[in-house]
């Protein structure tokens, strides 16, 4: 299969949202009319000029784009590669988040909605959310798992400084997955006033292909900066972590067409793409991680946001087709990465990111003198207290 | 009002013979592999059931309300999976006909055949897969088709009237009318989209419609088949089934079947 073909599939994924056998639109008869209804908003915004400028001046003036590149001299030299850095983590709030729930607040209140639901894991959604509602004046609640309210308790306040409404789920594994269940069944009960902003590249058609395409600015703005900065090269690697994986998907867009190997790295506890089986979860079918008669089974990670059984549709097809590859790396590798960095390069990722790096770091050997791109998604303040619990003194 | 012109299943035929003899219809909700459960489904067909259905407990029910969700996770905990339910089933000596609701990857997982296949070796009759809409539905309904298992389809208050034909066309068995925008579970009233979308549907097709989703107690059912041919009943018995055992489910079921023996005379 071409790349070109590739492309057109994932920029075209039709009336029944396939890409390839992956994605379509397995939601309750109730939210049917929604999901259409939304499709054809969407497309409509995004072919308005008036929209798209909109988007746009909110990009640059309120979040900050574009993010700039930061190349790791420090690092580079100590792996042997060249290592450049997309610092989705400088925009405002603190990831790549911001790009996609602008885009779909803005889209919100085009369609005459007073209210936004989102779920979160690591609370950046949440966090984004709750900005955006907070900035064009919407009501905002945000479903989180119980285990992860529990460990990213300053970002579960930041949404309520920010005016949000935070509800802890308690049913199930108490995580990611559990907190799109309850956002749904909320979206069920409110569908004719509530849009749901959907965090990652998931759920039923057109939220894959319509969030990709709000974060598609990540790979946009990267390939040209990465020819401007490397004599108008395109790099060898593009890398970044994947949990439903819309960082990936931000950034692999600007690329599918170029001589550049791309890697999404999942982590091992939550290997979607890498151990799972095609399956139905979330509106979506993809990967999954399921026992044999398909319960969903529990994501086990570090990091809440990668807390998550099941991946994008677009990532499977890109695995499927073999465009994309997705290695896993340890809870253990993480932390080792997530130091590295900092101490590198005075950098704290999420740890979300900190799996780029591991999986970066221990690739190294195999891909000496080679050009990597790495999206650095998020920042790592959120995860600070967690791993002041997990380093305690060893740091020294 | 259109008319099929196809062969109807034993659930279709058995529903449209309760109708023809003035029957209202009474449809209770069980999660299988709770404890008590296959008592439950006998002590509902002896107390007036005219079909039972039976919930494969899955890991990320959508649809369901609080009830229902405890009930599915009880289950998992104790080991319920698919092969166990319709093992169990098998040995269910009940006169009226077993349906089974699950979601769409207990059914994706196992193979769109191979299920169809397993639903007919345990006597179930028909599925309702509530997140399969129509759209998505052609791989499973033409298994499904083959082995003769009514797929029961699902019409939601959202729907614009266009759509409606094109859902009861492709609906066996009867047509599901979710009363009310939401999940599963217990309201305190009857929603008003109950009787609404009873009335949409019952104006497009004459395949059994019946009312589901939040109707939850007896008073309710009788309200709701004042237009409706009958009517689902699941948090409100799952809840006594976990409560108070099958033994209540069986009262809960002669009491529903009281209420809606006994038509409400509207004023004129």
């Amino acid at each position: 299969m071409t790349s070109k073909s590739i492309l057109r599939e994932l920029l075209t994924p039709g009336a029944d949202g396939r890409f390839g056998e992956f994605g379509g639109r397995f939601v309750p008869e109730t939210l049917v009319p929604a999901c259409e209804e939304l499709e054809q908003a969407f497309n409509s915004a995004w072919s308005d000029s008036i929209f798209r400028t909109e988007l746009n001046d909110l990009l640059r003036e309120y979040a900050g784009r574009p993010s700039i590149l930061t190349e790791c001299h420090n690092l580079g030299a100590q792996l042997g590669i060249r290592l450049i850095l997309k610092r989705e983590d400088l925009n405002h709030t603190g990831s790549h988040k911001i790009n996609s729930v602008l885009g779909q607040a803005l889209l919100a209140k085009r369609m005459g909605k007073k209210r936004i639901i989102a779920e979160t894991g690591a609370g950046q959604h949440g966090v984004a959310s709750a900005t955006a509602a907070a900035l064009l004046g919407l009501e905002c609640k945000v479903y989180m798992g119980a285990v992860d309210v529990e460990r990213q308790s300053l970002n579960v306040f930041r949404m309520k400084l920010l005016g949000s409404e935070v509800e802890a789920v308690n049913s199930g594994s108490r995580t990611l997955k559990d907190a799109v269940n309850e956002a749904m069944r909320d979206w069920v009960a409110t569908v004719e006033s509530s849009y749901y902003a959907i965090g990652s590249v998931m759920g039923p058609h057109p939220y894959p292909y319509m969030v990709r395409q709000f974060q598609s600015v990540i790979g946009q703005e990267a390939r040209q900066q990465f020819k401007a900065m490397c004599n108008g090269d395109d790099p060898d690697l593009v890398v970044a972590c994947v949990g439903g994986g819309s960082n990936a998907m931000g950034i692999f867009s600007g690329f599918i067409d170029a001589d550049t190997r791309l890697i999404g790295v999942e982590p091992a506890g939550g290997a979607a793409v890498g151990r799972g089986v095609p399956g139905v979860v979330h509106g979506m079918k993809s990967y999954l991680m399921q026992d044999e008669h398909g319960q969903v089974q529990e994501a086990h990670s570090i990091s809440a946001g990668l807390d998550y059984p099941g991946v994008g549709p677009e990532h499977s097809y890109l695995s499927s087709v073999g465009r994309a590859e997705y290695p896993s790396v340890t809870d253990d590798e993480v932390i080792a990465g997530f130091v590295l960095l900092a101490r590198s390069e005075g950098i704290i990722p999420a740890l979300e990111c900190a799996h780029a790096v591991a999986w970066i770091t221990k690739e190294a050997p195999k891909i000496q003198g080679q050009t990597v791109l790495m999206n650095l998604s998020g920042r790592g303040d959120k995860d600070v207290a967690q791993m002041m619990t997990i380093l305690g003194d060893s740091l020294g | 009002m259109s008319s099929p012109n196809r062969d109807f299943g034993v659930l279709e035929t058995h529903l449209r013979n309760s109708r023809s003899s003035s029957r209202k219809i009474l449809v209770p909700y069980i999660t299988g592999g709770l404890t008590g459960w296959i008592d439950a489904i006998r002590s509902a067909a002896a107390n007036g059931a005219d079909a039972v259905e039976i919930g494969i407990p899955f890991s990320d029910p959508v649809m369901d309300g609080p009830v229902i969700q405890q009930a599915s996770e009880k289950a998992l905990r104790d080991g319920a999976t698919p092969t166990s339910i319709f093992h169990e089933l098998r040995s269910v000596d009940v006169r009226i006909p077993l349906i089974v609701m699950c979601y769409y990857n207990t059914v994706f997982r196992a193979g769109h055949e191979r299920f169809a296949n397993n639903l007919l070796d345990a006597g179930v009759v028909a599925a309702i897969i509530p997140d399969l809409p129509l759209e998505e539905s052609s791989e499973w309904c033409a298994a499904a088709d083959k082995t003769g298992i009514e797929t029961i389809m699902l019409a939601a208050p959202t729907a614009p009237d266009a759509r409606l034909p094109r859902v009861v066309a492709r609906a066996r068995g009867f047509v599901y009318a979710v009363g009310l925008l939401g999940v599963t579970g217990e309201r305190s009233e009857l929603a008003t989209t109950a009787i609404s979308m009873a009335t949409r549907l019952k104006s497009v097709t004459d395949v059994p419609v019946l009312v589901g989703v939040g109707v939850s107690n007896a008073a309710q059912a009788q309200q709701a088949c004042a237009v409706a041919d009958g009517v689902i009943q699941g948090a409100s018995v799952v809840r006594r089934l976990l409560d108070n055992g099958p033994d209540a489910v069986g009262k809960y079921v002669a009491e529903v079947r009281s209420a809606i023996d006994q038509p409400i005379v509207v004023a004129r």
